[in-house]
């Protein structure tokens, strides 16, 4: 590897408010060079490479990028426009789509001049489909992207940064929604483009894919760099220890038996608008005391099972039961009130409410408790108790209760999420994508409570594209697949991951 | 019965409506604009005042007639820019300074018309555009007199309706103006201004609707007088939301409205005496709510209407 620099960030501080979300971070880029960079959720990990794309202006310090001669100039801060001239592409952690345009609007946006008459579509989809083909990344690039499932989504953010022929890629949680094998295609396709010269910084928080595929290693901790290591001289342990400066904990599932079911849904048919948004023929029954799992790649029809479940789609056929009530007009009240607990897959769409603070966020959905409302009226004081006693709890770090939901990093409004949801104690919790882009401690916090939950009775439906999560805490299996829903009673890894693609031996 | 059947086949009645459904034509198309950007343009209604004005007295200057429309376009622009710089930069609520654009320019319209005109009782006249002789059109049966009737700005309305189509759907620009609507992120990320596409974008729909307004006092009319504008502004704002944010649909809306309205003066005229004369017309207006209540239900709105967007924060 030759040892040219292609980037550097010189001493980048930046404060909001009273965070110091970066403090005077230092950090060099190599040619050809796969860089990865922890931290905990809220270290700042994405602040600091929103500065590098110039989305924030830094409070401080510099940024050096090579140009074509290869000598180091100085980047224009705060100008995202001045970023990708100078080839950074960036893949943020939250989408930056238009769910209007098609995925080739979305890629193509910006790309080419504004005043031109008109697109010549075929170039652009014959450039796209070329970066398609060289990168295994397959969308349907003629589907208003709202349309897509999150992961279908994911590729498109990527696909944008490789039309742009970014020599520096920027990649922050690329593989949150992607699933394994998607994302070692992913890392696969990068570790050969990085032959031809691209430099990549990624953010994960998933350790296997950062000791596999990164070359050195770089971890933040409450926005300062703590550590610098290369990843041959790494392990799990080592890092772990540098990120939260202390062991992992091991989780342990004990057997229990099994009480009443909760929840049966049989033969349930539910024609959606499209083949990812229906469900066909499927059953299954959860009891009291057990995760089910459901294992799947994302847009199989987990969203319409799930929001079967919430109560937010109608079957065409089949029956709804709770318990042992059978359930006519399914709808989001009556599903809350029978104890269902959700934790949304697109949180930001589905889970907070950005604009308003965190403390109006984590009673959103308890406003009849009378512990924070008296006669019909919000107590503000006992409600902002209410919320710091659950951010405590929970651990979710950010400016503070008072604060816009929104200015939480993504790994904390997942937590808000969570905590708002276990704190109800529901009987039954809907889990979809849990555990996804939270940091290794968080993550393993969730696991935690989710089993918690289930060993003090509730049943937890646990949809997930991490087999390795859902080995660790399901009690069943099943497979979701196009629609169609199977059990499975093997805890073979491989033969899971066969029934996931599809592929019945 | 076989009068509204009369009435629905004569020539005059289809002239008619597309005459009146010009100003709606412009206007519609300018709202739109606005909206697939993610600005909603309450000023609407005090441009249309604002164009009227200022193209008539141009035209009554001597500028000619060209010239009006042009000032017209320009200070339906100015308005635009006024409101583009509250709510776009400065992140105020749109509702409010879009109520205040319509307060302000219907006062300053008003008030330089007095100031120009001191001393006049009946409103002075220019020349308006005439209708256009189109060569074979008008040789055709029906089509020949309806649309042999239309002046320059009908042609340019419906023009204008391409247009708009084509840059909103065809062009990188129109893209970029439909993600910024839905996800300003989108296009911060790939290095456009949010600030100067939803500015272009109401300016330029500003314009549009100022052309609305002038079209009353240059093609409709020949002066100009108060209250002329009467509400125009605000149905093209419900019309955006019955075409679902479409050209096309915006286009048909504005010509039912226009039917029914050329529609309602004349079953007046027929069958006045029984029935009161507010009653037709209230409606149209009755029968756009009716339109809304079904169409609305399917509307896809921008998603990004109405939400301010600043560089810089989450
Ligand atoms: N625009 C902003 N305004 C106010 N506070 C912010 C803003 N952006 C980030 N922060 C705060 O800065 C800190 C760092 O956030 P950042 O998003 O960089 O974390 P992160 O390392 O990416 O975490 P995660 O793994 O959860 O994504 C957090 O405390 C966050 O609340
Ligand atoms: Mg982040």
């Amino acid at each position: 590897m030759s040892a040219k620099n292609v980037l550097s960030l010189l001493s980048l501080s930046k404060r909001f408010g009273t965070t110091l979300a970066n403090d005077q971070v230092t950090l060099d880029l190599k040619r050809g060079e796969i860089l990865a960079l922890l931290g905990e959720n809220g270290a700042g990990k994405t602040t600091l490479m929103n500065m590098l794309f110039g989305h924030y202006l830094p409070d401080e310090g510099s940024i050096l990028i090579s140009n074509a001669e290869d000598k180091m100039v100085p980047l224009t801060p705060g100008h995202p426009q001045a970023a990708l001239a100078a080839g950074i592409g960036m893949v943020h952690q939250h989408f930056t789509l238009a769910e209007n345009l098609t995925a080739l609007e979305n890629i193509t946006l910006g790309s080419e001049p504004l005043w031109a008459l008109g697109t010549n579509k075929v170039k652009v989809r014959e450039k796209i489909e070329k970066i398609i083909k060289r990168s295994g990344l397959k969308v349907d690039l003629n589907v208003a992207v709202g349309r897509l499932s999150v992961g279908e989504k994911q590729r498109v953010e990527i696909l944008k940064a490789l039309y742009r022929d970014a020599k520096i890629l920027v990649l922050d949680e690329p593989t949150a929604v992607l699933t394994p094998q998607e994302a070692d295609l992913l890392f696969k396709n990068i570790q050969a483009m990085t032959l031809d010269g691209l430099s990549v910084i990624f953010i994960s928080h998933k350790l296997r894919e950062v000791l596999e595929f990164s070359h050195r290693i770089v971890v933040l901790r409450n926005g300062k760099k703590v550590g610098e290591i290369l990843t041959c001289d790494a392990d799990e342990k080592i890092i772990a220890n540098m990120m939260v400066g202390e062991d992992a904990k091991v989780l342990k599932r004990t057997k229990l038996k099994v009480g009443q079911s909760l929840l049966s849904l049989s033969a349930i048919t539910l024609k959606g608008n499209s083949l990812r948004n229906s469900l066909s023929d499927i059953s299954l029954v959860v009891h009291e005391h057990e995760v089910l799992g459901v294992a799947g790649v994302s847009g199989n029809g987990q969203s319409v099972l799930a929001e079967l479940i919430s109560g937010l789609s109608f079957p065409n056929l089949g029956e709804i039961k709770i318990g042992s009530n059978r359930i006519d007009k399914p709808s989001p009240m009556a599903m809350i009130s029978a104890g269902i607990g959700r934790i949304p897959e697109d949180r930001h769409r589905d889970g907070i409410v950005g604009s308003m603070t965190v403390a109006e966020n984590a009673i959103l959905e308890s406003l009849n408790d009378p512990r924070v409302q008296r006669f019909g009226f919000l107590r503000q004081e006992a409600m902002t108790d209410y919320a710091e006693k659950l951010c405590e709890a929970y651990d979710v770090r950010g400016p503070g209760v008072r604060f816009p939901a929104r200015l939480l990093s993504g790994g904390n409004i997942q937590k808000l999420i969570l905590a708002r949801v276990f704190e109800k104690l529901p009987s039954l919790i809907l889990a979809n994508q849990p555990t996804r882009g939270l940091d290794l401690g968080a993550a393993s916090d969730v696991e935690r409570r989710l089993l918690d939950a289930r060993n003090r009775g509730a049943g937890v439906i646990l949809i997930s594209e991490d087999l390795d999560e859902i080995l660790r805490l399901s009690d069943r299996i099943m497979v979701m697949y196009s629609g169609e829903l199977k059990e499975v009673s093997s805890r073979n890894r491989e033969e899971i991951g066969m029934l996931m693609a599809g592929k019945n031996k | 019965m076989m009068d509204i059947f009369n009435i629905l086949i004569s020539e005059s009645f289809w002239a008619a409506s597309l005459r009146i459904s010009t100003p709606l034509i412009f206007g519609v198309l300018g709202a739109l604009l606005c909206e697939k950007s993610g600005v909603l343009n309450l000023g609407i209604e005090g441009i249309f005042v604002a164009g009227a004005m200022s193209g008539w007295l141009a035209v009554w200057l001597g500028a000619g007639l060209l010239g009006g429309v042009m000032v017209a376009a320009l200070t339906g622009a100015l308005f635009g820019l006024i409101h583009a710089i509250l709510t776009i930069p400065l992140g105020l609520s749109q509702h409010v300074s879009g109520l205040g654009v319509t307060l302000f320019a219907t006062s300053i319209s008003y008030f330089i018309y007095r100031t120009a005109l001191p001393n006049v009782t009946s409103p002075p006249r220019i020349e308006p555009f005439r209708p256009i002789d189109l060569p074979i059109i008008s040789d055709l049966p029906f089509f020949g007199p309806v649309f042999g009737q239309q002046t320059a700005m009908t042609w340019l309305a419906l023009l204008m309706v391409l247009v708009v189509w084509y840059v909103l759907y065809r062009t990188p620009l129109g893209t970029a103006i439909q993600a910024v609507g839905d996800n300003p992120n989108s296009v911060d990320a790939q290095g456009l201004s949010v600030y100067a596409l939803r500015v272009g974008a109401v300016v330029a729909g500003s314009s549009l609707m100022a052309l609305g307004g002038a079209f009353l006092t240059m093609s409709a009319f020949d002066a100009f007088f108060f209250g002329m504008v009467n509400g125009r502004g605000w149905i093209c704002i419900a019309l955006v939301i019955f075409a679902s944010w479409r050209p096309g649909k915006a286009l048909l809306g504005a010509l039912l409205f226009g039917a029914f309205d050329a529609l309602q003066v004349r079953l007046q005229t027929e069958v006045g005496s029984f029935v009161p004369g507010q009653v037709f017309l209230m409606a149209p207006y009755l029968l756009s709510i009716v339109a809304l209540i079904v169409a609305a239900r399917r509307a896809d709105y921008p998603r990004a209407l109405l939400v301010p967007w600043f560089k810089g924060e989450r």
